[in-house]
């Protein structure tokens, strides 16, 4: 199996040192997570973690069951880049001579959807939401006219297919939950292992 | 002091003010706990005071060392069924917890750690006896959650024990700050927890594995049953016994499901793993369906995963998500707890029976027979070994007996040799290899059942890394059979050394003090023996003993324990002496 980009997404309670659990169930792996975000869900009171790895599928769905297994975890989901509309935020801060002198620059800033979020005298500071690969481009494109400063967000993922947790959340609170509820559905993906 | 506990709960119905130390104290008696293992300090005084007035009703037992009464709070959760409390202070006091919560964590026993911490104000400020043991123990607990506020102890604690013994069970720790421990507050009483929304203890079951199983099954013509510490820890030892015996398959288990079926059931055919049974071991590879029951296929027990049962279907019971396909790809998997799935299972296979698949087991038996268990059992000159020891002790307790082994040789051979004819027997350290588990174990399984013999096979090695509760023998007189195997040498790393290392004996031979004044020094009777004639004589004196006992016998000093399946190789591939090496 061939290692590529997958995105996780975790369903959490809100609480104190858990994003330390879950940080743990990679690094005592020995595996490097590219990004990591952390945010509130479209239900008020479970927070959402979304984790960028490169790893095979088969290691992301066992990590996906140890996070699974952690308490204050609700659920846990993995997609590959095509099942998730993402994106993330970058930053770059330019002398503002640069964009004053070359007008090439602005034609550049504007080709790449930059946004101005501050100009000074000395400096301007530009935004970008994208894909990596975009963002990462636009360091380079800037770099001959002497980029100050670069930061990028972790990811943040929509799963294209998902009616989000609202109603799963529901069946979580019952005592007694449903099908969809519990973890058996990464089963209903591996269908190709039943011999019978 | 009655009246003043009486008081105490009225107090707690009318919704009056109590400390956080006695919230702690009420939800322990409401939990049903009896005994806490423990260690007082600066940072755990407040509950070690409200203790004080609830000496009638909660047992404490003062341990020597923090890892003792850890390891205690194990051997009593693995016995009794219930869980171990444990009590702590903070800093060092809860650092030492570290090793018995790593035991617990890979072992699933259900043990609830209460630590003292500094006063919320100071966290973070390197106080003295600060450390942030909530990050520490991340890994090695289940759960784990830090109290500030006397208000959350309650709930927290109620959380604490559901989590601890639900699903597959394992170690929780909870951190509670000073100023949480003295702190009043109005008190609702103690309400138990049943279910935290983000929390499944069992996966739901699903009839169409059950189905697929049983239809694998009655089909097989070789079946071939494995069962682990699930079986126990599910408390269905007889849905478990009505599954083989319908079945009518050979049946191993692992070292910490043995004793969940008697030692000499007719189907049992003995244990897995490197230095388990070669029947079992090689006949994995002939099985055509193995069918896995709580039990997560340690690399001790597989071998080579590539060499591993590649020809077999795999049926495999676990009440745990993540261990379905984790070391080995399954063909069906049954999620759930097996008190409620083997049930299901048993109604929809066929009585069947297989004499010549049984026979295969004991062809091969008869070969470990001649070559391993008849020398080691029954050894005509030389020194003692261990083997000879067990069997001795098997003729005296007739498998009524709990064995609490530490870890190495000795305990591989109790593992191999000891008779058991009930649950919750055997009690040792198998995943995580924990030396020093044995001695304080067996302390804390007196506690969980007084009425049984406890007997603690340790060896010279693992005796002293825990020797210091001896002390607590002394104080409280558990009676704690101790059967020292003592072979002047660190007997597994030096079965290593001689067959993988080229002999070099590097720092394996370890010198030990005179166990037996050692024992007196703490009021403890003893005896050695070296003497085969005398074997069987200082055994039973040992069982008879009134109370505790402390027996040491001079064993084979280069005696090695086999079979076994050499690291990185296949089960087929174990062997019954260095010769075939």
């Amino acid at each position: 199996m061939q290692k590529k980009e997958f995105t996780i997404t975790v369903y959490t309670e809100n609480q104190v040192g858990l994003l330390n659990r879950i940080a743990i169930i990679f690094s005592k792996r020995k595996i490097n997570i590219e990004s990591l975000n952390t945010s509130p869900s479209e239900v008020d009171s479970v927070h959402r973690f979304t984790i960028v790895i490169h790893e095979t599928e088969d290691v992301v769905r066992k990590l996906c069951r140890q996070i699974e297994k952690q308490v204050d975890v609700l659920k846990a989901y993995y997609n590959t880049n095509d099942e998730i509309v993402w994106h993330e935020l970058a930053m770059y801060k330019v002398p503002t001579d640069a964009i004053a002198e070359h007008v090439k620059v602005e034609r550049l800033l504007s080709q790449y959807g930059a946004k101005t979020v501050v100009i000074r005298k000395d400096y301007v500071v530009f935004e970008v939401a994208g894909h990596r690969e975009e963002t990462e481009k636009l360091i380079q494109v800037l770099e001959p006219y002497g980029l100050i400063e670069f930061v990028r967000s972790g990811r943040i993922a929509i799963i294209k297919n998902s009616e989000g947790f609202h109603r799963k959340l529901k069946q979580f609170e019952e005592t007694q939950p449903g099908h969809q509820a519990v973890e058996n559905e990464y089963l209903d993906k591996q269908q190709e292992v039943f011999s019978m | 002091m009655e009246t003043t506990l009486m008081a105490k709960k009225q107090k707690t119905k009318a919704l009056t003010t109590i400390t956080g130390s006695e919230a702690v104290m009420d939800a322990l008696v409401h939990e049903g706990v009896t005994v806490v293992f423990g260690y007082p300090g600066g940072a755990i005084m407040p509950v070690y005071d409200a203790l004080y007035d609830y000496v009638d009703r909660i047992q404490h037992i003062l341990v020597r060392h923090e890892q003792g009464a850890i390891h205690a709070a194990q051997g009593y959760a693995r016995v009794s069924g219930k869980t171990g409390v444990v009590f702590a202070t903070s800093g060092p006091g809860a650092t030492n917890l570290v090793t018995g919560l790593a035991d617990a964590m890979i072992d699933s026993t259900p043990v609830v750690c209460i630590t003292g911490q500094v006063f919320a104000h100071l966290l973070g400020s390197d106080a003295f006896q600060e450390t942030d043991i909530i990050n520490i123990t991340t890994p090695v607990t289940k759960w784990n959650y830090q109290i500030t506020d006397a208000t959350e102890i309650p709930q927290v604690l109620a959380k604490a024990f559901y989590i601890a013994r639900s699903g597959r069970p394992g170690p929780v720790l909870i951190d509670i700050t000073k100023n949480a421990q003295l702190q009043t507050f109005e008190y609702a009483g103690y309400v138990p927890c049943r279910h935290i929304r983000s929390y499944r203890p069992k996966p739901v079951i699903r009839e169409e594995y059950i189905e697929q199983a049983a239809e694998l099954i009655n089909m097989a013509e070789k079946p071939f049953v494995i069962f682990g510490q699930g079986v126990i820890l599910g408390k269905a030892e007889n849905e478990f016994a009505r599954f083989i015996e319908k079945l009518g398959a050979p049946v191993a288990w692992t070292i910490m499901g043995m004793g969940a079926i008697p030692t000499h059931h007719p189907l049992a055919v003995g244990m897995l793993g490197m230095h388990g049974n070669y029947a079992p071991n090689v006949l994995t590879n002939e099985c055509d369906v193995l069918i896995a029951v709580g039990m997560r296929f340690d690399d001790r027990v597989t071998g080579r995963l590539d060499k591993y049962a590649r020809q077999a279907k795999v049926i495999h019971l676990d009440i745990d998500p993540a261990e379905i396909d984790k070391n080995v790809k399954t063909t069906v998997p049954v999620w759930g707890d097996c008190k409620e799935t083997l049930p299901l299972l048993t109604r929809r296979i066929s009585k069947r029976s297989f004499p010549e698949w049984l026979n295969r087991f004991h062809e091969l038996k008869q070969k470990e027979m001649e070559k391993c268990i008849q020398p080691e059992l029954y050894p005509r000159h030389g020194e003692i070994t261990m083997g000879e020891v067990i069997r001795a002790l098997n003729e005296i307790t007739r498998g009524e007996a709990v064995i609490v082994t530490d870890v190495g040789q000795h305990q591989m051979v109790a593992c191999r040799y000891a008779a058991m004819r009930h649950t919750r027997s055997n009690i040792t350290s198998g995943g995580l290899g924990t030396m020093g588990f044995g001695l304080p174990a067996a302390i804390g399984a007196y506690y969980g059942n007084p009425q049984r013999t406890i007997i603690a096979v340790l060896g010279d090695g693992g005796i002293q890394m825990t020797i210091q509760e001896l002390g607590t023998i002394m104080q409280y007189r558990p009676n704690v059979k101790i059967l020292l195997l003592n072979n002047n040498f660190l007997g597994m790393v030096r079965q290593w050394q001689e067959l993988f290392h080229g002999h070099r004996y590097s720092f394996v031979d370890i010198q030990s003090p005179d166990f037996v004044q050692v024992a007196a020094g703490y009021d403890i009777p003893a005896a050695s023996v070296s003497e085969r004639e005398k074997l069987y004589e200082a055994l039973q004196r040992m069982i008879t003993a009134p109370g505790a006992y402390l027996l040491e016998i001079k064993v084979g000093k280069e005696n090695n324990v086999f079979p076994m399946v050499p690291q990185g190789r296949g089960v087929a591939e174990c062997v019954l002496s260095k010769e075939e090496l």
